[in-house]
């Protein structure tokens, strides 16, 4: 059983966990940190429960490109070209503030960082936002 | 938070506002619980009956949208009665006669009737917070989402400064963040208006020292569009693409017509996540992403801590990070400046143009995480804010009048709807509902609404309810009790079946842009 430390993915009070993981690689539980600040060996239901969803079968695992209004699989370089050339149709013909991108308060701040930064330094828009309000 | 967590120890009252925090912070919640153990005062001020409010030493049941009012009336008593620190307003903050006549017409009895409390609450509150040496304001979406949120969260900094509780342990103005990187995400700037640590858009010299740090030119200085009002701009055909990073706006913004429209009318739609949702049904494009267990990083909480996430498993199929992906899209635009080997490369360059995040090296987090500002390597943190000085100087008291909310119950409507979490489900429910124990627990939506409501129109628990609003309708079991007081209903917008959202009200904060979730009209009915 491999323990890795990590923070809780829910609200804000930023509580830190044990995931343990099986010999398969696979999550199977959680252990609280008795010497975390702000923990101290506790968690709520949601942080004990917090080993389940990611092994859930509805998880996206390959990337997929709408074709004759359907949703069908497609390579990583297929969709990435799709998005990178229809950003850039879009940009060339109605300016760069025809574009918005929504960041997320569920991923981390090296993530949040560079979405940001794509935003800003390439498609040249301040139009990005994340659900802070919501 | 201006503060942290552990000044709930600290405090000798806390002036808990528009936070139900047994259940959406639950371990702060059960830190107020010990410290009311042991002495402290503690107020709630939140219509509905929270757990808080059974142990609370006032339970104060201000009419939803009156905050503004009531926090001006606690500091009409406060001036009035000299409990005020005048010390403190004279050296540290500037602006206290235009306060001081705004609030001097919140008498407590004007106050109790616009709040629908009595004068005494509106005193004894006063009396209660103004007490102690040290007292804590400490709320959430309750004070925040309101077509007034930016007065509501000014009124609180007015009554902290009032009375001296600011800048010291066990005091301060302290939002509770509800997720788990809604502080690092706006720390790191995925806001239209500031880079990362708040340096602003609009400042020239902000856009130079990053046109310098990231190798282009010309970074655009005008504010852009927030999620809601990319939204509006999509329905106005505005916005013709729209890149979406691990957000379900169909599920999370107001009015969810209003949100498939504006959606529905883009050119091009992405959506990046971990999970099929219904904003995902929409997207031309679906790229699949890791999720907390399989990356690195960081995660800043709501006390400014930023620390460690660390890889625990592979992801699933094909999905991959989503710095990695960015990168790539980066890379075909032609752009190398997104290309890293590790979120720790990432961070040292967000260390290097964020002054607040100049010392939080992976090195230096790795056991124990650092609060900002933390602007180099030897310095250790920083707990409260504005000790001595605040940032810009004195303290600006920016003292507002109460204002209605923007849609109140009328006869067709007679209703008054506010949403927003439970204890077992976290936002749009796309994780949660997910998690087999959690979704035992609470696997319905349901709307709660007062037992005098419910015996007049012939509604019992847990049988179905039509719930609607000029917006839209839908089905819910009802919850009765006495959790809501007569003429209002709570839904959570977790479920995607009966999402609150289909209900709730586009009308936003002039300032902040934030939807007024807290306060709409509504119906309900039997379901037949």
């Amino acid at each position: 059983m491999k323990r890795t430390l990590t923070t809780c993915p829910y609200c804000g009070t930023g509580c830190q966990f044990y995931l343990l993981t099986d010999g398969n690689g696979r999550l199977v539980g959680v252990e609280p940190s008795s010497e975390h600040v702000i923990s101290k060996g506790q968690l709520c239901v949601k942080g004990w429960n917090a080993f389940n969803f990611p092994n859930h079968p509805d998880r996206l695992t390959v990337p997929q490109i709408r074709k004759n209004g359907k949703l069908v699989e497609a390579s990583w370089d297929e969709a990435l070209d799709l998005v990178a050339s229809k950003l850039k149709e879009v940009q060339e013909k109605h300016g760069a503030d025809s574009i918005a991108f929504f960041s997320s308060a569920k991923t981390t701040n090296e993530e949040n960082y560079a979405l940001m930064k794509l935003a800003r330094a390439v498609f040249k828009t301040n139009n990005v936002d994340h659900c802070a309000r919501l | 938070m201006t503060n942290s967590i552990s000044c709930v120890e600290q405090t000798g009252c806390i002036l808990l506002i528009g936070s139900n925090t047994t259940e959406q912070h639950p371990l702060i919640g059960t830190r107020i619980i010990n410290a009311v153990k042991k002495g402290m005062k503690l107020i709630v001020a939140d219509n509905r009956k929270i757990r808080l409010a059974e142990i609370a030493d006032m339970h104060i049941r201000l009419e939803n949208g009156t905050n503004v009012a009531f926090l001006n009336g606690l500091m009409h008593v406060i001036i009035k009665e000299g409990l005020a620190d005048d010390e403190y307003v004279k050296t540290r903050t500037e602006n206290y006669d235009e306060l001081k006549a705004i609030v001097e017409e919140y008498t407590p009895e004007r106050t109790a009737e616009i709040c629908k409390i009595t004068p005494e609450e509106v005193v004894n509150a006063a009396r209660m917070y103004s007490a102690p040496e040290a007292a804590m304001i400490v709320y959430c979406m309750g004070i925040t989402q309101h077509s007034h949120g930016v007065d509501n969260v000014k009124s609180c900094a007015n009554l902290a400064m009032l009375t001296g509780n600011v800048g010291k342990a066990g005091t301060g103005v302290n939002p509770l963040r509800g997720q788990n990187n809604v502080q690092g995400a706006c720390d790191m700037g995925a806001l239209p208006n500031v880079y990362t640590g708040y340096q602003k858009v609009v400042d020239e010299a902000s856009r130079a020292v990053f046109e310098k740090a990231w190798g282009v030119e010309n970074l655009p200085g005008n504010v852009g569009l927030t999620v809601t009002t990319a939204i509006n701009a999509a329905c106005d055909g505005q916005l013709k693409a729209l890149f979406v990073l691990g957000e379900n706006p169909m599920m999370s913004d107001p009015d969810q017509h209003h949100v498939k429209t504006g959606l529905e009318n883009l050119d091009f739609l992405v959506v990046q996540d971990i999970f099929p949702t219904p904003t995902t049904a929409l997207a031309d494009v679906v790229l699949p992403a890791a999720c907390y267990a399989e990356k690195d990083g960081t995660f800043t909480s709501t006390e400014r801590r930023v620390q460690r996430v660390r890889k625990a498993c592979d992801p699933p199929g094909k999905a991959r990070q989503d710095w990695e992906i960015v990168g790539d899209i980066a890379k075909r635009m032609g752009y190398d400046g997104l290309t890293y080997n590790s979120p720790e490369e990432i961070m040292d360059e967000i260390t290097r143009v964020t002054p607040i995040y100049g010392g939080m090296q992976y090195d230096r987090i790795d056991q124990v995480g650092l609060q900002w500002p933390c602007p180099d390597r030897e310095h250790p943190g920083t707990p409260f804010l504005h000790k001595g000085t605040f940032k810009r100087g004195l303290g600006l008291f920016g003292p507002a009048s109460y204002m209605p909310p923007m849609e109140l119950p009328d006869e067709e409507y007679p209703f008054l709807l506010a949403t927003g979490r439970c204890y077992f489900h976290f936002h749009t429910g796309t994780m949660t509902r997910r998690t087999r124990l959690l979704d035992r627990e609470e696997r319905f939506p349901y709307v709660e609404i007062n037992l005098d409501d419910a015996k007049r129109l012939g509604i019992y628990d847990r049988f179905p309810v039509m719930v609607s609003t000029r917006r839209g309708e839908v089905k819910a079991l009802a919850r009765v009790s006495d959790v809501v007081v007569p003429g209002h209903l709570f839904m959570t917008f977790h479920f995607e079946e009966a999402a609150a959202n289909a209900l709730t009200n586009n009308a936003l904060d002039p300032v902040a842009k934030i939807p007024e979730y807290k306060v709409c009209a509504a119906q309900v009915r039997r379901a037949s």
